[in-house]
């Protein structure tokens, strides 16, 4: 449905008035238009610069990269240090460990937080009112907070150092469930009023009329839990200590030191943490802009 | 099937359907149980990973617990006397507070031209999208990694650049007077993106015809830009502003990972959830830990009641 919708205004104007389009089209282009497109392009270049001196740093054998004064292209490029990387073998783990935990905060999520959503918006039950206002009030609480006290009971319920640990303190992000709240909300009754009739339950509802109708939203809120849980810091940080169930923001992070100076291998190994995320964005960066746009703005 | 999301979507502003069932009375004892069954296991969790672990953060700030065995007893609020008292406590909340008033102007500011920028120019949207925005997709360890290197004395990009222009070199992250700029400059390149797409789906919003209409007026760009795109984007950038001073003040991660976990050359970039780090795991006095974490709590919770308070009245008034 994005494309139709998005496609719309443009095309509009170009089919009513086709006449009168021609000159002022032109004039729209030349003054503010181009002049803004130069000093976007510039500013694009300057925010990539990091990335790219990154990259250019990790295909450096480790003799280039101390040199001074800088040079910015390698004279003699080489994968040596992504060879050295990945022979380490840890970023791989990192990166199957980050999959598996994103993938199952970001399912949970999804689950969860719809059943929850559907119960608020579509049945009635006594304690309603006071749970959903129960949930408003946990929005405000950050995760911050409640890392050492979270810490401390992992450790009662033995979970340190596990997937699970890791993941599920994640789940808890009540502010999906008024996301998806608010969508269900403006379905329109008669959808659900004709499956009830047809002896449809509330589950039934729920996945063959409810869930099928809400893909952009679903897509929305999946895509930012999956980015928001693949970046998590601080709690995977606190919750694992064995380096075979770190992901890779706390992998990189605690092992800085295990690369020393060995600078290209540190941009090499930061390069292959980012690919992942950078790949996916570059292939669906209009769902990725949706996504985050809508469970950002709430 | 597959017109209904339409619907939903148009009629957002629709507040209908909140009591939707229970009308029947045949249906009403088994909505009764479906509804509470269906929350149940988010229900579950909330209590176990979050009401728990707040309640027995606020019970340990009123006790000597340590991380390492001993059973904790009650010291009521001694906890809370000592963090008063504590300067490191005070230090590293400004250290927070200057962080977030470094980081918000240009996280908003940068982000409007940015998406004012893209929304103006033409047939390169793919790419300004992605320098934009990429950036917020790294995983916090990498953008460290990364701008430590940047800022590496000697051989670094930055210091070669002041060099090459004949000046002279700045020591960003081992100097007290730089490392939480430096931080904070890292920050704005690091999560920008986010606001800009914030404020590129709000400048996607206003009908071009209001343009048009006034450019008829004789209306210059600069003139559009602030009787227009400004005055449009005011409750955007109320939004923007709120929920950045929200994440400016949650920063940890990446003051902690690019000065090694030190807190910088003399604390310097030690925020308050640093202190809180450092308390809990490296002094493993849990329940002075929890007592900041409490401090802090209540800074965060002014700050979103403001923004809770935002939402609602815009809820109301849609």
């Amino acid at each position: 449905m994005s494309a139709p919708t998005e496609a719309a205004p443009a095309a509009a104007p170009r089919t009513a008035a086709p006449v009168p389009q021609a000159p002022r089209r032109r004039r729209r282009i030349s003054p503010t238009g181009a002049a803004a497109t130069v000093s976007a392009v510039v500013l694009a270049l300057l925010w990539l610069l990091p990335l790219v001196w990154a990259v250019l740093t990790s295909l450096k054998p480790e003799a280039e990269t101390t040199a001074v004064p800088i040079r910015w292209l390698p004279v003699e490029p080489t994968v040596e240090a992504y060879r050295l990387v990945i022979a380490r073998g840890d970023i791989q783990q990192w990166l199957v460990n980050s999959t598996v935990i994103s993938v199952l905060v970001t399912a949970l999520t999804l689950v969860m937080c719809a059943m929850a959503a559907y119960a608020f918006s579509r049945t009635s039950f006594r304690g309603r009112n006071a749970l959903l206002l129960l949930f408003i009030a946990g929005i405000m609480v950050p995760p911050q907070v409640l890392i050492v006290p979270l810490f401390d009971q992992m450790r009662l319920l033995g979970m340190v150092d596990t997937y699970w640990g890791v993941a599920l303190p994640q789940v808890v992000a009540p502010v999906m469930i008024f996301i998806l709240k608010r969508f269900f909300d403006a379905i329109p009754r008669d959808y659900l009023e004709a499956a009830h009739l047809d002896g449809a339950g509330h589950l039934r509802v729920l996945t063959s009329v409810v869930l099928p109708m809400s893909g952009p939203i679903l897509a929305a809120v999946g895509i930012f839990t999956f980015v928001q849980a693949w970046n998590n810091f601080l709690w995977p940080f606190v919750a694992t200590t064995d380096p075979a169930l770190m992901t890779v923001p706390v992998g990189l992070g605690t092992v800085q030191g295990a690369y020393g100076i060995q600078y290209a291998q540190q941009m090499a190994a930061a390069v292959l943490g980012a690919a992942p995320l950078i790949a996916v964005f570059m292939v669906f960066q209009r769902q990725i802009v949706r996504g985050v746009t809508d469970a950002g703005l709430k | 099937m597959t017109a209904p999301p339409t619907a939903g979507r148009a009629s957002r502003s629709d507040t209908g359907g909140t009591s939707a069932t229970g009308s029947e009375p045949r249906r009403a004892r088994r909505a009764d149980l479906a509804g509470p069954a269906l929350v149940l296991p988010f229900a579950l969790l909330f209590v176990l990973f979050l009401l728990w672990p707040l309640a027995a953060g606020l019970w340990t700030s009123f006790t000597d617990r340590s991380l390492v065995g001993t059973a904790p007893s009650f010291v009521g609020l001694d906890n809370w006397a000592e963090m008063a008292a504590d300067p490191m406590v005070w230090r590293s909340l400004w250290t927070t507070l200057l962080f977030t008033l470094l980081t918000t102007p240009p996280l908003v500011a940068v982000a409007l031209l940015m998406a004012v920028l893209t929304q103006r120019a033409v047939r390169v949207g793919w790419f300004l999208r992605f320098s934009f925005f990429s950036p917020f997709l790294l995983p916090v360890a990498v953008v460290s990694l990364i701008w430590v290197w940047i800022y590496q004395p000697g051989f670094g990009m930055l210091n070669g650049a002041l060099t090459g222009l004949g000046l002279p070199e700045v020591n960003w992250l081992g100097d007290e007077g730089t490392v939480l700029l430096s931080i904070a400059i890292t920050t704005v390149w690091w999560t920008v993106g986010f606001n800009y797409l914030l404020y590129l789906a709000a400048l996607q919003g206003i009908p071009s015809q209001v343009y048009e209409a006034a450019s008829l007026d004789g209306a210059g760009a600069w003139q559009r830009f602030r009787r227009i795109t400004l005055p449009l984007l005011n409750r955007t950038t109320a939004i923007v502003v709120l929920l950045q001073m929200v994440a400016s003040l949650k920063l940890f991660d990446q003051a902690y990972l690019m000065t090694n976990g030190s807190g910088g050359p003399d604390y310097a970039a030690r925020p308050i959830i640093g202190y809180i780090f450092d308390s809990g795991f490296t002094n493993l006095r849990i329940g002075y830990s929890s007592a900041i974490s409490y401090l802090f709590f209540a800074v965060i919770i002014a700050v979103s009641a403001l923004q809770f308070w935002l939402f609602t009245r815009k809820e109301n008034t849609a």
